[in-house]
């Protein structure tokens, strides 16, 4: 079985993702960086599963992508909110408070 | 295929401790209730979901009450990945008490405002279920679900005030970075699971150290898995989401978030450094050591300059976490592991009390002056003499004066630094002990307004207090007085908390 393949693939996803958050001023296309990320971790876990010939891994990947719905779900929730009040999904915006 | 022949094995239920279970049951049932009555109950009747909830959190305290006098004192359930053992039933306890103050200084600004009462008691029934779970899990997976289950509810309490854009702000802030902490807290649990091939804690400890042929990806995994519950502990460089979510949030969710959230993340850390990384002391001990000295003197500095009193006690609490991390970084030397957990606790009980505190009294002010600003206290003292005498304990006892619970609490993290006798220890006590000077700064400023300063607007008609704000307001003063007078009290319950299963040097 070829590990490094799948660990180097979940490492280039997680970069992405974590530049996709500390650069996207756009509040869904953080949201979906954040999904790249957590989709990295369960390619992780499912290789070192197979790797190690356990099933934790499997069933951790599971509940990752049900917490991950969930999560998702009050995300867009408030970036919907957001939009209803101030008419833009952008970060930047969000500026009420400094200091 | 080794993996299918594991799956096919013969299924077997595990075994329930309900006796262990039954303070997560008896809130569970609680916030069910709430939820469903909700749907049924009449506009006018909704304060008594707030009584449901209070009654909800003083009932779930029982069996904590009759599991720690129980003969079996550690109890573990679904092959060890679930343990009920004295640390847990005390947090358990701190948890509870301090979600019965948060429903007390809620419930009459919630029956003010014209927002829905029915989902506040919920979420926060919701994530007080998900910090009960905290304690007691021991598993990277459980860790995770109960993380989750504490914040996605308190995601939606900071933006509870959905047509106040500040609230929206303070909702979508804590979000982001909420998620981004935990799914980078997860790359770190995967390497760690992938190095260790197990997600239980106790088996965990005994691969994970700062040496051996994977020690790189070891200290990549046991940073990224630190810097998740940072972010939940709001410690520097990752507290930027904190001031702006406590002053966008309702004054209420900002107490809990301050208090129990906090105290939730500090848990974790806690369990995952005593029965996790034991032997990795090398990897979190240098890096927490950081994170606590920037934690606070940024968290200090910052606060001196803030006029909005929520905003500064918001850089307050980020620079009381500093000196709860302070104890854990020199956890892992020898002599100074089971005083660390001890003052860590103390640390946790007595911050708890006294923050909560001081939010009753912003509370009570800000019902009458409809402000936030510091200013606004001047010459509290003059028309609420009540009010400002317990503003004054409680900043008094934040800032560490000895005959209050902070002290108690800033001395025993202090003990714990000098006993490991190490230079590291020698020099995070320093930074502290001028953090602990810079802070009067801006809690004797408050101190000054309450005393000193005349009243703004010259209106000094008395502030008429709810019933369940001055009880809150009794319950804190007693206790910060009481663990300050007599720390036997307080002392006596961080001894007692003792994790099953840690290493302790």
């Amino acid at each position: 079985m070829f590990v490094n393949q799948f660990l180097f693939l979940a490492a280039v996803l997680f970069c992405i993702g974590v530049y996709g958050v500390v650069a996207r001023k756009n509040a869904v296309l953080m949201l979906m960086s954040i999904e790249i990320i957590l989709n990295s971790v369960n390619i992780n876990l499912l290789t070192f599963a197979l790797r190690n010939g356990s099933t934790d891994g499997h069933v951790f990947a599971l509940y990752i992508i049900a917490v991950a719905a969930a999560e998702v779900g009050v995300g867009l929730g408030l970036v919907l909110l957001v939009y209803r009040n101030k008419k833009t999904i952008s970060v930047d915006d969000l500026s009420e408070m400094r200091g | 295929m080794q993996n299918l022949n594991l799956l096919s094995a013969q299924w077997v239920a595990p075994t329930v401790d309900y006796h262990g279970l039954a303070p997560e049951l008896v809130v569970a049932g609680g916030l069910c209730l709430v939820l469903i009555l909700d749907l049924f109950i009449d506009e006018r009747k909704k304060w008594l979901l707030s009584i449901i909830s209070s009654f909800t959190l003083l009932a779930a305290m029982i069996p904590v009450i009759t599991l720690a006098l129980s003969e079996t004192s550690v109890r573990s359930m679904f092959g060890d990945r679930y343990v009920v053992d004295n640390f847990s039933l005390v947090m358990k306890g701190v948890f509870l008490l301090a979600g019965y103050v948060v429903v007390l200084l809620s419930s009459s600004h919630v029956e003010e405002g014209e927002y829905w009462r029915g989902e506040y008691w919920f979420l926060l029934l919701s994530s007080l279920l998900g910090m009960l779970m905290m304690t007691s899990s021991r598993d990277l997976v459980s860790i995770f679900v109960a993380l989750e289950f504490l914040s996605i509810p308190a995601y939606m309490l900071a933006a509870w005030r959905k047509r106040d854009p500040k609230s929206n702000e303070a909702g979508v802030k804590y979000f982001m970075l909420g998620v981004f902490a935990s799914a980078v807290m997860l790359y770190g649990m995967s390497l760690l699971y992938g190095v260790t091939n197990s997600t239980l804690l106790v088996d965990i400890a005994a691969k994970t150290t700062a040496t051996g042929d994977f020690a790189a990806v070891q200290v990549l995994a046991v940073v990224f898995v630190i810097v998740g519950f940072a972010f939940k502990v709001s410690a520097v460089p990752f507290h930027t989401w904190a001031p702006d979510t406590y002053e966008g949030a309702p004054a209420p969710v900002t107490a809990f978030l301050s208090v129990a959230s906090k105290a939730a993340g500090f848990v974790a850390l806690v369990v995952l450094i005593y029965t996790a990384f034991p032997l990795a002391q090398d990897i979190w001990q240098p890096f927490i050591w950081v994170l606590s000295a920037l934690t606070m003197t940024v968290g200090n500095v910052l606060a001196l300059k803030q006029k909005n009193i929520v905003r500064m006690i918001a850089y307050s609490s980020i620079s009381q976490g500093g000196f709860v991390l302070m104890p854990l970084a020199v956890a892992g030397m020898a002599g100074s592991g089971s005083s660390a957990l001890r003052s860590v606790v103390l640390y946790m009980i007595i911050y708890a009390a006294t923050n909560l505190g001081v939010f009753g009294v912003i509370l009570a002010v800000s019902r009458k002056t409809r402000s936030g600003e510091v200013s606004s206290f001047g010459g509290l003292f003059s028309y609420a003499p009540t009010l400002g005498v317990l503003m004054t304990l409680f900043l008094a006892s934040l800032a560490g004066i000895p005959p209050l619970g902070g002290w108690i609490a800033k001395f025993a993290a202090f003990q714990s630094l000098l006993q490991s006798q190490s230079t590291w220890g020698y020099a995070l006590a320093i930074i502290g002990a001028v953090n602990s000077v810079i802070a009067f700064g801006y809690y004797g400023n408050v101190m000054r307004e309450i005393w000193m300063r005349p009243v703004p607007d010259g209106d000094t008609t008395p502030i008429q207090i709810p019933g369940s704000l001055s009880l809150a307001l009794g319950i804190t003063s007693v206790a910060t007085l009481t663990f300050g007078v007599l720390p036997g009290v307080a002392l006596h319950f961080a001894d007692l908390a003792e994790i099953a299963g840690a290493i302790i040097r």
